[in-house]
Protein backbone atom coordinates (compact mmCIF):
# COMPACT_ATOMS: atom_id res chain seq x y z
CA UNK A 1 0.00 0.00 0.00
CA UNK A 2 1.51 3.29 -1.05
CA UNK A 3 0.83 6.52 0.75
CA UNK A 4 2.02 10.10 0.62
CA UNK A 5 1.48 13.37 2.46
CA UNK A 6 0.30 16.41 0.61
CA UNK A 7 -0.93 19.96 0.86
CA UNK A 8 -4.30 20.90 -0.57
CA UNK A 9 -3.81 23.66 -3.11
CA UNK A 10 -7.38 24.15 -4.30
CA UNK A 11 -9.92 23.07 -6.83
CA UNK A 12 -10.37 23.65 -10.53
CA UNK A 13 -11.68 21.74 -13.51
CA UNK A 14 -10.15 19.95 -16.46
CA UNK A 15 -11.48 18.60 -19.71
CA UNK A 16 -11.29 14.91 -20.52
CA UNK A 17 -11.90 13.00 -23.71
CA UNK A 18 -15.19 13.90 -25.35
CA UNK A 19 -15.15 17.42 -23.91
CA UNK A 20 -16.43 16.33 -20.50
CA UNK A 21 -15.59 18.59 -17.57
CA UNK A 22 -14.18 16.93 -14.47
CA UNK A 23 -13.90 18.77 -11.13
CA UNK A 24 -10.49 18.18 -9.59
CA UNK A 25 -8.62 18.97 -6.40
CA UNK A 26 -4.98 19.91 -6.83
CA UNK A 27 -2.74 18.48 -4.10
CA UNK A 28 0.93 19.23 -3.78
CA UNK A 29 2.15 15.79 -2.75
CA UNK A 30 5.64 15.20 -1.50
CA UNK A 31 8.52 14.92 -1.78
CA UNK A 32 8.40 13.08 1.53
CA UNK A 33 11.34 11.41 3.22
CA UNK A 34 11.35 8.26 5.29
CA UNK A 35 12.44 9.17 8.83
CA UNK A 36 11.99 5.90 10.69
CA UNK A 37 11.00 2.29 10.10
CA UNK A 38 9.03 0.81 12.98
CA UNK A 39 9.27 -2.94 13.36
CA UNK A 40 7.22 -5.57 15.12
CA UNK A 41 10.15 -6.62 17.30
CA UNK A 42 11.14 -3.19 18.49
CA UNK A 43 7.95 -1.12 18.44
CA UNK A 44 5.23 -3.75 18.54
CA UNK A 45 3.82 -2.79 15.14
CA UNK A 46 5.03 -2.13 11.64
CA UNK A 47 4.97 1.34 10.17
CA UNK A 48 6.95 3.82 8.15
CA UNK A 49 7.30 7.34 9.49
CA UNK A 50 7.56 9.94 6.76
CA UNK A 51 8.20 13.66 6.90
CA UNK A 52 6.76 16.37 4.68
CA UNK A 53 7.52 20.08 4.20
CA UNK A 54 11.07 21.05 4.97
CA UNK A 55 11.49 22.90 8.27
CA UNK A 56 13.90 25.78 8.31
CA UNK A 57 13.57 27.23 11.82
CA UNK A 58 15.46 24.47 13.52
CA UNK A 59 16.18 26.49 16.66
CA UNK A 60 12.55 26.49 17.76
CA UNK A 61 12.20 22.74 17.51
CA UNK A 62 11.88 20.79 20.79
CA UNK A 63 14.84 18.57 21.57
CA UNK A 64 13.04 15.20 21.37
CA UNK A 65 11.89 16.00 17.85
CA UNK A 66 15.34 17.23 16.89
CA UNK A 67 16.64 13.84 17.97
CA UNK A 68 14.36 12.02 15.53
CA UNK A 69 15.91 13.79 12.59
CA UNK A 70 19.42 13.51 14.00
CA UNK A 71 19.01 9.77 14.27
CA UNK A 72 17.63 9.49 10.76
CA UNK A 73 20.37 11.73 9.42
CA UNK A 74 17.89 13.74 7.39
CA UNK A 75 16.80 17.33 7.32
CA UNK A 76 13.95 18.33 9.60
CA UNK A 77 10.35 18.31 8.54
CA UNK A 78 7.28 20.12 9.73
CA UNK A 79 4.84 17.24 9.37
CA UNK A 80 5.44 13.66 10.49
CA UNK A 81 3.00 10.80 9.93
CA UNK A 82 3.13 7.03 10.08
CA UNK A 83 1.84 4.75 7.36
CA UNK A 84 1.88 1.04 6.79
CA UNK A 85 4.12 0.58 3.78
CA UNK A 86 6.87 -1.83 2.94
CA UNK A 87 10.04 -1.98 0.90
CA UNK A 88 11.36 1.35 2.14
CA UNK A 89 14.52 2.38 3.98
CA UNK A 90 15.34 5.40 6.12
CA UNK A 91 16.23 8.33 3.91
CA UNK A 92 14.19 7.17 0.92
CA UNK A 93 12.28 9.88 -0.86
CA UNK A 94 8.65 9.37 -1.80
CA UNK A 95 7.42 11.44 -4.71
CA UNK A 96 4.08 12.06 -6.34
CA UNK A 97 4.88 9.55 -9.11
CA UNK A 98 4.19 6.61 -6.79
CA UNK A 99 0.61 7.17 -7.88
CA UNK A 100 -0.56 6.95 -11.45
CA UNK A 101 -3.58 8.04 -13.39
CA UNK A 102 -6.68 6.00 -12.61
CA UNK A 103 -5.60 4.81 -9.16
CA UNK A 104 -8.31 4.62 -6.52
CA UNK A 105 -7.30 6.39 -3.31
CA UNK A 106 -8.62 7.34 0.08
CA UNK A 107 -7.80 10.86 1.24
CA UNK A 108 -7.80 11.97 4.89
CA UNK A 109 -7.58 15.46 6.24
CA UNK A 110 -8.79 17.72 9.01
CA UNK A 111 -12.17 19.09 7.99
CA UNK A 112 -12.97 22.78 8.08
CA UNK A 113 -14.10 23.94 11.51
CA UNK A 114 -17.75 24.97 11.68
CA UNK A 115 -17.89 26.06 15.34
CA UNK A 116 -20.85 25.32 17.61
CA UNK A 117 -23.67 24.15 15.40
CA UNK A 118 -27.25 23.08 15.95
CA UNK A 119 -28.63 19.64 15.20
CA UNK A 120 -29.95 20.53 11.75
CA UNK A 121 -26.54 21.38 10.36
CA UNK A 122 -24.55 18.98 12.53
CA UNK A 123 -26.64 15.82 12.29
CA UNK A 124 -28.96 16.58 9.38
CA UNK A 125 -32.10 16.69 11.57
CA UNK A 126 -35.21 17.72 9.74
CA UNK A 127 -36.36 20.49 12.09
CA UNK A 128 -39.95 21.52 12.55
CA UNK A 129 -42.44 23.32 10.29
CA UNK A 130 -41.40 26.83 9.38
CA UNK A 131 -44.78 28.50 9.74
CA UNK A 132 -48.47 27.95 10.59
CA UNK A 133 -47.85 29.05 14.17
CA UNK A 134 -45.21 26.42 14.77
CA UNK A 135 -42.61 27.41 17.31
CA UNK A 136 -40.62 24.21 16.83
CA UNK A 137 -38.27 25.40 14.15
CA UNK A 138 -34.68 24.20 14.47
CA UNK A 139 -34.89 22.50 17.90
CA UNK A 140 -33.88 18.83 18.30
CA UNK A 141 -37.17 17.68 19.84
CA UNK A 142 -37.31 14.80 22.28
CA UNK A 143 -34.04 13.42 23.57
CA UNK A 144 -35.41 10.39 25.33
CA UNK A 145 -37.99 8.88 27.68
CA UNK A 146 -39.17 10.37 30.98
CA UNK A 147 -39.32 8.02 33.97
CA UNK A 148 -37.53 5.29 32.10
CA UNK A 149 -34.62 5.62 31.73
CA UNK A 150 -34.76 8.96 33.67
CA UNK A 151 -31.59 10.07 31.96
CA UNK A 152 -30.32 10.81 28.50
CA UNK A 153 -28.67 7.92 26.68
CA UNK A 154 -25.01 8.35 25.90
CA UNK A 155 -24.27 9.35 22.35
CA UNK A 156 -27.59 11.15 21.72
CA UNK A 157 -27.13 13.50 18.78
CA UNK A 158 -27.19 17.06 20.07
CA UNK A 159 -25.88 20.48 19.16
CA UNK A 160 -22.17 21.04 19.64
CA UNK A 161 -18.85 21.58 17.98
CA UNK A 162 -18.72 20.57 14.35
CA UNK A 163 -15.80 20.10 11.99
CA UNK A 164 -12.06 20.30 12.69
CA UNK A 165 -11.85 16.55 12.93
CA UNK A 166 -10.27 13.87 10.83
CA UNK A 167 -12.36 12.97 7.81
CA UNK A 168 -11.60 10.33 5.19
CA UNK A 169 -13.06 10.40 1.71
CA UNK A 170 -12.85 7.06 -0.03
CA UNK A 171 -13.12 5.91 -3.63
CA UNK A 172 -11.50 8.96 -5.17
CA UNK A 173 -9.87 8.58 -8.57
CA UNK A 174 -6.56 10.12 -9.52
CA UNK A 175 -7.21 12.19 -12.62
CA UNK A 176 -3.58 13.01 -13.38
CA UNK A 177 -0.12 13.17 -11.83
CA UNK A 178 2.44 15.87 -12.58
CA UNK A 179 5.73 14.64 -11.15
CA UNK A 180 7.59 17.72 -12.42
CA UNK A 181 5.47 19.99 -10.19
CA UNK A 182 4.89 17.39 -7.41
CA UNK A 183 1.19 17.67 -8.07
CA UNK A 184 -1.56 15.08 -7.92
CA UNK A 185 -4.95 15.87 -9.41
CA UNK A 186 -7.76 14.06 -7.62
CA UNK A 187 -11.22 13.82 -9.09
CA UNK A 188 -13.74 15.35 -6.70
CA UNK A 189 -13.42 17.10 -3.37
CA UNK A 190 -10.97 16.34 -0.58
CA UNK A 191 -11.48 17.07 3.15
CA UNK A 192 -9.98 20.18 4.69
CA UNK A 193 -9.23 23.76 3.91
CA UNK A 194 -6.78 25.11 1.34
CA UNK A 195 -3.19 24.66 2.59
CA UNK A 196 -4.36 21.85 4.85
CA UNK A 197 -2.32 18.68 5.15
CA UNK A 198 -3.88 15.59 3.57
CA UNK A 199 -2.88 11.94 3.50
CA UNK A 200 -3.31 10.11 0.23
CA UNK A 201 -3.43 6.33 0.48
CA UNK A 202 -3.95 3.59 -2.04
CA UNK A 203 -7.26 2.01 -1.25
CA UNK A 204 -7.24 -1.67 -0.43
CA UNK A 205 -10.94 -2.30 -0.79
CA UNK A 206 -12.42 -0.83 -3.93
CA UNK A 207 -16.09 -0.18 -4.43
CA UNK A 208 -17.58 -2.34 -7.19
CA UNK A 209 -18.67 0.60 -9.31
CA UNK A 210 -15.09 1.83 -9.45
CA UNK A 211 -13.66 -1.43 -10.73
CA UNK A 212 -13.33 -1.06 -14.46
CA UNK B 1 -3.34 29.77 -6.60
CA UNK B 2 0.03 29.80 -8.31
CA UNK B 3 0.19 26.01 -8.52
CA UNK B 4 -3.26 25.73 -10.05
CA UNK B 5 -2.35 28.06 -12.88
CA UNK B 6 0.08 25.76 -14.73
CA UNK B 7 -2.60 23.07 -14.75
CA UNK B 8 -5.28 25.36 -16.09
CA UNK B 9 -2.94 26.77 -18.72
CA UNK B 10 -2.40 23.30 -20.11
CA UNK B 11 -6.09 22.98 -20.91
CA UNK B 12 -6.64 26.45 -22.34
CA UNK B 13 -7.21 26.92 -26.03
CA UNK B 14 -6.64 29.87 -28.26
CA UNK B 15 -9.76 30.48 -30.26
CA UNK B 16 -11.01 33.45 -32.21
CA UNK B 17 -11.70 36.35 -29.91
CA UNK B 18 -15.25 37.63 -29.80
CA UNK B 19 -17.39 39.87 -27.65
CA UNK B 20 -20.92 39.97 -26.34
CA UNK B 21 -23.24 41.09 -29.14
CA UNK B 22 -21.30 39.40 -31.90
CA UNK B 23 -22.97 36.94 -34.19
CA UNK B 24 -20.92 33.79 -34.18
CA UNK B 25 -20.95 30.34 -35.70
CA UNK B 26 -19.72 27.67 -33.32
CA UNK B 27 -18.64 24.39 -34.85
CA UNK B 28 -19.22 21.61 -32.33
CA UNK B 29 -17.74 18.16 -32.64
CA UNK B 30 -20.51 15.59 -32.47
CA UNK B 31 -19.70 11.90 -32.14
CA UNK B 32 -22.25 9.55 -33.68
CA UNK B 33 -21.30 5.94 -33.20
CA UNK B 34 -17.67 5.95 -34.22
CA UNK B 35 -17.98 8.83 -36.66
CA UNK B 36 -17.31 12.42 -35.81
CA UNK B 37 -18.87 15.36 -37.59
CA UNK B 38 -19.15 19.10 -37.10
CA UNK B 39 -22.43 20.68 -36.13
CA UNK B 40 -22.65 24.45 -36.50
CA UNK B 41 -24.62 26.59 -34.06
CA UNK B 42 -25.14 30.15 -35.20
CA UNK B 43 -26.45 32.96 -33.05
CA UNK B 44 -25.78 36.06 -30.98
CA UNK B 45 -23.44 35.86 -27.99
CA UNK B 46 -25.54 37.15 -25.11
CA UNK B 47 -23.21 36.52 -22.20
CA UNK B 48 -19.68 35.61 -21.23
CA UNK B 49 -19.20 34.34 -17.71
CA UNK B 50 -16.45 33.14 -15.44
CA UNK B 51 -12.71 33.39 -15.78
CA UNK B 52 -9.74 31.24 -16.62
CA UNK B 53 -10.52 27.69 -17.60
CA UNK B 54 -14.08 28.05 -16.26
CA UNK B 55 -15.12 30.74 -18.73
CA UNK B 56 -18.32 30.04 -20.63
CA UNK B 57 -20.36 31.89 -23.25
CA UNK B 58 -24.02 31.76 -24.16
CA UNK B 59 -25.26 31.82 -27.73
CA UNK B 60 -28.89 32.61 -28.53
CA UNK B 61 -30.66 31.93 -31.78
CA UNK B 62 -34.22 31.68 -32.99
CA UNK B 63 -34.86 28.25 -34.37
CA UNK B 64 -38.22 27.73 -36.12
CA UNK B 65 -39.73 30.56 -34.08
CA UNK B 66 -38.45 29.24 -30.76
CA UNK B 67 -35.58 30.85 -28.89
CA UNK B 68 -32.71 28.45 -28.27
CA UNK B 69 -29.78 29.24 -26.00
CA UNK B 70 -26.69 27.13 -25.64
CA UNK B 71 -23.91 27.57 -23.12
CA UNK B 72 -20.44 26.49 -24.20
CA UNK B 73 -17.32 26.23 -22.07
CA UNK B 74 -14.92 28.56 -23.87
CA UNK B 75 -11.98 26.16 -23.65
CA UNK B 76 -13.95 23.00 -24.38
CA UNK B 77 -12.11 20.59 -26.68
CA UNK B 78 -15.42 19.75 -28.36
CA UNK B 79 -15.48 23.16 -30.01
CA UNK B 80 -13.74 22.83 -33.35
CA UNK B 81 -13.73 26.52 -34.27
CA UNK B 82 -15.63 29.75 -33.77
CA UNK B 83 -16.37 32.08 -36.68
CA UNK B 84 -17.30 35.70 -36.02
CA UNK B 85 -19.88 36.60 -38.66
CA UNK B 86 -20.89 40.06 -37.42
CA UNK B 87 -19.60 42.36 -34.73
CA UNK B 88 -22.31 44.02 -32.69
CA UNK B 89 -22.54 47.34 -30.90
CA UNK B 90 -23.80 46.77 -27.39
CA UNK B 91 -23.83 48.78 -24.19
CA UNK B 92 -24.09 46.03 -21.66
CA UNK B 93 -22.28 42.82 -20.78
CA UNK B 94 -25.32 40.58 -20.70
CA UNK B 95 -27.94 40.79 -23.42
CA UNK B 96 -30.70 39.00 -21.52
CA UNK B 97 -33.15 41.70 -22.65
CA UNK B 98 -33.19 40.03 -26.08
CA UNK B 99 -35.25 37.23 -24.57
CA UNK B 100 -38.22 39.55 -24.12
CA UNK B 101 -38.04 40.95 -27.62
CA UNK B 102 -39.27 39.65 -30.92
CA UNK B 103 -38.52 40.34 -34.57
CA UNK B 104 -36.77 43.53 -35.46
CA UNK B 105 -36.46 44.66 -31.84
CA UNK B 106 -34.42 41.61 -31.01
CA UNK B 107 -31.63 42.77 -33.29
CA UNK B 108 -28.21 43.99 -32.26
CA UNK B 109 -26.80 46.94 -34.14
CA UNK B 110 -23.90 45.93 -36.32
CA UNK B 111 -20.55 47.57 -35.91
CA UNK B 112 -19.75 49.66 -38.99
CA UNK B 113 -16.73 48.72 -40.96
CA UNK B 114 -15.15 52.14 -40.43
CA UNK B 115 -15.28 51.74 -36.66
CA UNK B 116 -13.79 48.27 -36.95
CA UNK B 117 -10.91 49.69 -38.93
CA UNK B 118 -10.24 52.32 -36.27
CA UNK B 119 -10.01 49.79 -33.45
Amino acid sequence: MTSILGKKIGMTQIFIKGGKIVPITVVEAGPCQVIQIKTLEKDGYEAVKIGFIEERKRKKMPNPIKGIFKKAGTQSFRVLKEFSMDGLNVGDIIKADIFSKGDIVAVSGISKGKGFQGVMKRHNFKGGPGSHGSMHNRAPGSIGGSSSPSRVWKGIKMAGHMGSKRVTTKNLTIADVRPDLNLILIKGAVPGAINGIVEIRHQRKIRMSNQV
Amino acid sequence: MSLIQPIEEGYKRELTDFNVGDTVKVYIKVVEGDKERLQPFEGIVISRKGGGIRETFMVRKISFGIGVERIFPLHSPSINKIEVLKQGVVRRAKLYYLRDRKGKKAKVKEKRRTTVAKT
